[in-house]
């Protein structure tokens, strides 16, 4: 089991380090970020003193070197645009991603879970069918859109809710947060429907398909045959059974959610690090890139890792040693 | 239930708009900007959203009107007292936000720190290049000795914001964005700051020029088009900037709604390949069969005025931009002092263009690609399609690419493109586009660093060249005139139009449109009633 | 497929697995109807130069004084623009009609490109183990951590814009997805005793991936495969949306939506509803039929 945790922290380290190279690469082949930052009326003598003080007048191997041997250092560089240290600027961000994620993640199985499960009971009845096909619209409607929709009914015809932004915050842990204040949930139901959109119709089709196939397993004919009421069979023996793969699909979701809400958050004007993401992509700042990139990965890595970890636990069949040969 | 919810989102409203619905009384307004600021540091980037919050905070030696007419800023007067020395009277009990008086020391420290910012990725160091020496004759009289004569001190001095001594001597671009350092002389002092997402400022009640019309201002960035035009609609904000041109005919009858607009200093126009010379290929240019062409048409100026005169530029402003541009044939709007008088946009004739095109020698047309970006100006990928559509028409089969300006800037400054779609915000002196754009790529001057088609016509740069020593301003003028002049009627460009600034406010509000497309919380101000 | 269950009348026949597939599938009357309106969808976009009034991907043909015109009016060309045009003055019947190609084609090429790609290297991870098994699922993580507007750039800086570029970049990002899946599955399904008889028979490597462990792997990917056609969709729409899409003379629906995105306040619904609708109808039938596919195939299921 160590040597096996140990292994897999060292992969991670490779992995994030692929990261960082492949990074490295792309934005240097997209373009030069001074051509995109600097003010067009900027000279000759201006380009090339910016080109230097960004450090990107070594090659791109030395660059690269540099980054490498400041990050062993705990230092992954300043923003191009900000000038403040990367990691400083994402996690400032990273409350207002944080709980936006989670949020979305709760409504989706509030509203996914019972509807997902009436689906799975009665497959072929009419209100099913309805709710499978509502399913569809979840992922077939471009995210932009759907968020534009929300605004234009809930903000600017009926008024009930604020069109963006994220409203005032309270103060947990010396960190901002939204859901503290009546004002903060307000900002944030909308994007969180938004982005949990997708989620519900997962939950909904992943409950289903578990509810139906667990129906049809022995045992709970058996406890059907017992003489056990519909509602335990229902919610102590399916209900248990199905939980443990939608937890583990909605938890793989969660961390694309954290990583990639970046067009919920420009449309709402959330101020993420889903739009510090896309802002630094469209000026090409590197090290909040890099930085942005390195993070995601490994929380990536450990979402897995658990995943693997609890695939193993339920099931002996996996063997975990099994992989290390 | 829907009932007591109305209510809620009704007392949170008021809550947020304050008292502004009651107009006169108002205390606080919000606002919407589409561009993020970046840095409060006044020095660290050339940016325009930072520089209409620089100006909120700051003042400059020589300020701006609405119509970037230069006013008397922190300086009173200014002129050039020899060839190479320019002197500023500097205003008398001015304070800055912290109370420490304004003097000369603080103006030579300002210069000093411009080429110094760290890590600037585009520095303001241009405009105290030229000066060699500061001598501060008394604290209120200061004097800038220059290499040679350099008639574009003020315009120079309207990019700078002066910064306090004893208050900035150590303080970084962090302090600044953490709003410890954001202190300045100017209408508004910063409360707080949420990098990308919002400002708050509060009035200066010591402001020597006029006194700001409210209290408290919000200033926020919503990046998105149609959610700021919604906020708008919503009431959650009370003012935005960059009204969507596709929003424009609904604000526009809407009641509850009035915007501010002016024409602009931002030409959109289409540049050229003038670097392939004549007997080459341009790389995006090919025969009607796709084979190479052999020579580079645009070197020929009927091509180029043919290819001008065949876009519909009413058309364009019209349907495309819904109305907010005007049609242009040169940089500047009517109605500015380098503004070339005579040269109008040119004139839509696809017969007269067909005709030009034959007796270039291209009867039959060629191909072309037309690039362009597409998340920079506004409707710029409809706006290459549009053109597209009006040059296959006169026989040149366009096809057209829109890309990001990521990708798009470098290609384009590379000179990678035959044809490509670009603006220019200008500074109202015709000298800049001169320079920056239609002049020849030299480093040594720093000219052409924006010449992404490589124009070279030396008769341009030999007046551009007189123009920027020339101290008699009428003459100056008239260089910068004739210069621009040349570069129309060789077809340099092809200038679209000029954009209109717009602005949208709730009814209770009133503002002075800029044509420098800067959106300051002092130009907002309660309707009159 | 499509030949197959239209000729599949009620058979009396020798019932060969093949037919009892296509009766069960027939079973559901709205699996037979949406494949019926996929199969009309297909056909609409595969004849589109034939039917529709305009060629919308020749700007020749577009005029922008006809830009923006509301649904029913008559163009300067002399039709009708059934739907109203966008602001280029493209009839949006005919765009949407083209769109259908460009979308169908990016959806379901990227989908089954990374449905390939994904679940052999996802087979081969949890058949193989060790090594191999870890430098794909970490493959796998690199891959999902990284943004597919990032990705899309680099493909756009490296290739150049295109409908095939826009292809490569989806791949890019979802062949992940089909790969942890079918790895996930693959790992508990080649401890069974089938698998290990397969082995104990010395069967080729292959022979018993593809012929033994795949097949019962298929489920969970069908799931995943027609769900990701539509997210493939839709993540086209948003990297038109950003500028990262597919050429803006050659729209898909996704770009249509986009395009017509900004006139939604002004009330020129038409330039985005239309396309969306189109969208919609086009996954919904994707989905019931997926849906029903999984239904049958499903050897669980079966009672």
């Amino acid at each position: 089991m160590t040597v096996y945790l140990v292994r897999r922290v060292l992969q991670a380290l490779l992995v994030v380090l692929a990261m960082s190279l492949i990074v490295f690469i792309g934005v240097y082949a997209i373009g030069d970020p001074v051509e995109i930052l600097i003010s067009p009326d900027a000279d000759q003598i201006e380009r090339e003193r910016a080109v230097q003080a960004l450090g990107l007048d070594l090659p791109l191997w030395q660059q690269y070197a540099v980054f490498l041997t400041k990050a062993l250092q705990g230092d992954l560089g300043r923003s191009f645009v900000y000038n403040e240290p990367a990691l400083k600027l994402i996690l400032q961000r990273m409350p207002a991603t944080l709980e936006l994620a989670f949020g979305a993640t709760i409504i989706a199985l509030i509203i996914g879970l019972p509807l997902g499960l009436y689906a799975g009971l009665r497959p072929d009845g009419r209100v099913s069918r309805v709710i499978m096909a509502g399913s569809i619209l979840g992922f077939s409607l471009p995210t932009f859109w759907v968020g534009l929709m929300l605004i234009m009914v809930f903000a600017v015809y009926l008024g009930w809710l604020p069109s963006t932004g994220r409203g005032d915050t309270g103060t947990l842990l010396g960190l901002q947060w939204s859901f503290l204040t009546w004002d903060g949930i307000r900002h944030m139901t909308m994007p969180a429907i938004n982005l949990a959109l997708f989620k519900i119709s997962l939950v909904i089709r992943l409950t289903r398909a578990g509810v139906r196939e667990t129906m049809l397993m022995d045992y709970v004919k058996f406890a059907r045959a017992k003489g056990l009421s519909p509602a335990r069979v229902t919610f102590v023996h399916v209900f248990k059974n199905i939980l443990i793969p939608v937890v583990t699909v909605v938890g793989l979701e969660l961390g694309s959610t954290i990583a990639f809400s970046v067009v919920t958050e420009s449309v709402f004007a959330w101020p993420g690090m889903g739009k510090l993401i896309i802002d630094s992509i469209n000026v090409l700042d590197r090290p909040v890139i890099v930085a942005y990139l390195m993070m995601i990965v490994l929380m990536f890595i450990a979402i897995n890792l658990i995943v693997d970890l609890t695939y193993s636990m339920l099931d002996p069949r996996v063997r975990l040693e099994s992989k290390g040969t | 239930m829907t009932g007591k919810l109305r209510k809620l989102a009704l007392a949170a409203s008021t809550a947020i708009i304050g008292l502004s619905a009651q107009g006169a009384v108002a205390q606080s307004v919000t606002m919407a900007v589409a561009a993020p600021v970046t840095s409060l540091d006044p020095h660290y980037h050339q940016l325009s959203p930072n520089n209409a919050v620089a100006d909120t905070i700051f003042d400059k030696l020589v300020n701006t009107d609405a119509k970037s007419n230069n006013l008397p800023g922190l300086a009173l007067s200014w002129r050039a007292v020899e060839a190479n020395v320019w002197e500023f009277k500097l205003r008398p009990n001015v304070r800055f936000h912290n109370g420490n008086p304004f003097t000369a020391e603080d103006v030579a420290f300002t210069l000093q720190r411009l080429p110094n910012v760290p890590n600037s990725p585009s520095s303001f160091a241009a405009y105290s290049r030229p000066i060699q020496a500061i001598e501060i004759v008394d604290p209120l009289t200061i004097r800038f000795r220059t290499a040679a004569p350099h008639p574009l001190m003020p315009l120079d001095m309207t990019n700078v914001r002066i910064l306090d001594r004893e208050t900035h001597q150590n303080a970084t671009t962090e302090d600044f964005n953490a709003g410890r350092a954001a202190i300045g002389t100017g209408p508004y002092r910063v409360v707080s700051h949420r990098s990308g997402d919002r400002i708050e400022f509060e009035r200066n009640d010591n402001y020597w020029g006029d006194r700001a019309a409210f209290q408290r201002v919000i200033y926020r960035m919503i990046t998105n088009d149609a959610a700021r035009t919604a906020a708008l609609l919503a009431g959650d904000v009370e003012f935005i900037d960059q009204v969507p041109t596709s929003d424009l005919a609904k604000l526009r009858q809407d009641n509850r709604i009035a915007l501010s607009e002016t024409v602009g200093l931002r030409l959109i126009f289409l540049g050229l390949d003038h670097l392939r010379p004549a007997n080459e290929n341009s790389p995006f240019i090919t025969d009607n069969d796709g084979k190479p062409l052999g020579r580079n048409p645009l070197q020929d100026v009927r091509v180029r005025r043919a290819l001008s005169i065949a876009i519909d530029r009413k058309a364009i402003v019209d349907r495309v931009m819904e109305g907010a541009a005007v049609p242009a044939g040169q940089f500047l709007p009517e109605g500015v002092y380098t503004h070339v008088p005579g040269v109008t946009p040119p004139p839509f004739d696809p017969d007269g263009a067909r005709r030009l095109l034959a007796e270039a020698g291209y009867p039959q047309g060629f191909r072309i690609q037309l690039n362009g970006p597409n998340d920079r100006y506004v409707n710029d990928a409809r706006i290459i399609q549009a053109v597209g559509q009006m040059w296959t028409r006169i026989g040149v089969r366009t096809t057209v690419e829109a890309q990001p300006w990521t990708t798009f800037v470098g290609r384009a400054g590379r000179a990678d493109f035959s044809a490509h779609l670009i603006g220019w915000g200008s500074n109202p002196d015709g000298s800049h586009p001169l320079r920056n754009i239609l002049a020849t790529q030299t480093r040594e001057k720093g000219w052409g660093s924006s010449n992404r088609g490589r124009y070279s016509n030396p008769r341009l740069d030999a007046l551009l060249d007189q123009s920027l020593v020339e101290l008699d301003e009428a003459k100056r003028v008239q260089l910068v005139i004739e210069a621009q002049r040349i570069a129309a009627e060789d077809v340099a460009v092809i200038p679209l139009h000029i954009q209109t600034n717009i602005w949208g406010m709730r009814r209770h509000l009133a503002h002075d449109a800029r044509n420098d497309e800067l959106t300051r919380a002092q130009d907002v101000r309660p309707a009159a009633r | 497929m499509s030949d197959a269950v239209i000729s599949a009348k009620p058979a009396d026949k020798v019932e060969t697995p093949f037919r009892r597939f296509v009766s069960e599938f027939a079973e559901s009357k709205v699996a037979l109807g949406a494949l019926v309106v996929f199969i009309i969808i297909a056909l609409l976009a595969i004849f589109a130069p034939w039917i529709t009034p305009q060629n919308p991907y020749d700007l020749a043909e577009l005029d922008i004084m006809d830009g923006r015109r509301e649904p029913g009016t008559v163009g300067g060309a002399g039709f009708t623009y059934w739907l109203g045009t966008d602001d280029q003055g493209r009839d949006m019947l005919s765009g949407i009609i083209y769109g259908l190609r460009i979308s169908l084609t990016v959806g379901a090429g990227s989908a089954l490109i990374a449905c390939l790609i994904g679940a052999s290297l996802g087979l081969l991870a949890a058949y193989a183990g060790g090594r191999t098994d870890s430098v794909i699922m970490r493959l796998v993580d690199l891959q999902l951590s990284f943004p597919t507007i990032l990705a899309a750039l680099m493909i756009l800086a490296f290739l150049g814009k295109g409908i095939m570029n826009v292809v490569i970049a989806l791949v890019l990002v979802e062949w992940a997805y089909y790969a942890r899946t079918v790895r996930g599955t693959a790992l508990v399904e080649r401890r069974r005793e089938y698998i290990e008889a397969a082995q104990c028979l010395a069967l080729p490597t292959h022979r018993v991936l593809f012929g033994h462990l795949l097949p019962n792997c298929l489920p969970p990917l069908i799931v995943v495969g027609t769900m990701q056609v539509a997210r493939a969709i839709a993540l086209e729409a948003t990297l038109s949306f950003l500028g990262l899409g597919v050429p803006i003379t050659e729209p898909s629906l996704g770009l249509l939506i986009a395009n017509g995105y900004e006139y939604m306040l002004s009330g020129k619904y038409w330039i985005s509803f239309y396309p969306g609708i189109a969208l919609l109808i086009t996954i919904v039938a994707i989905n019931l039929v997926g849906d029903q596919l999984r239904d049958v195939l499903n050897p669980r299921l079966k009672k």
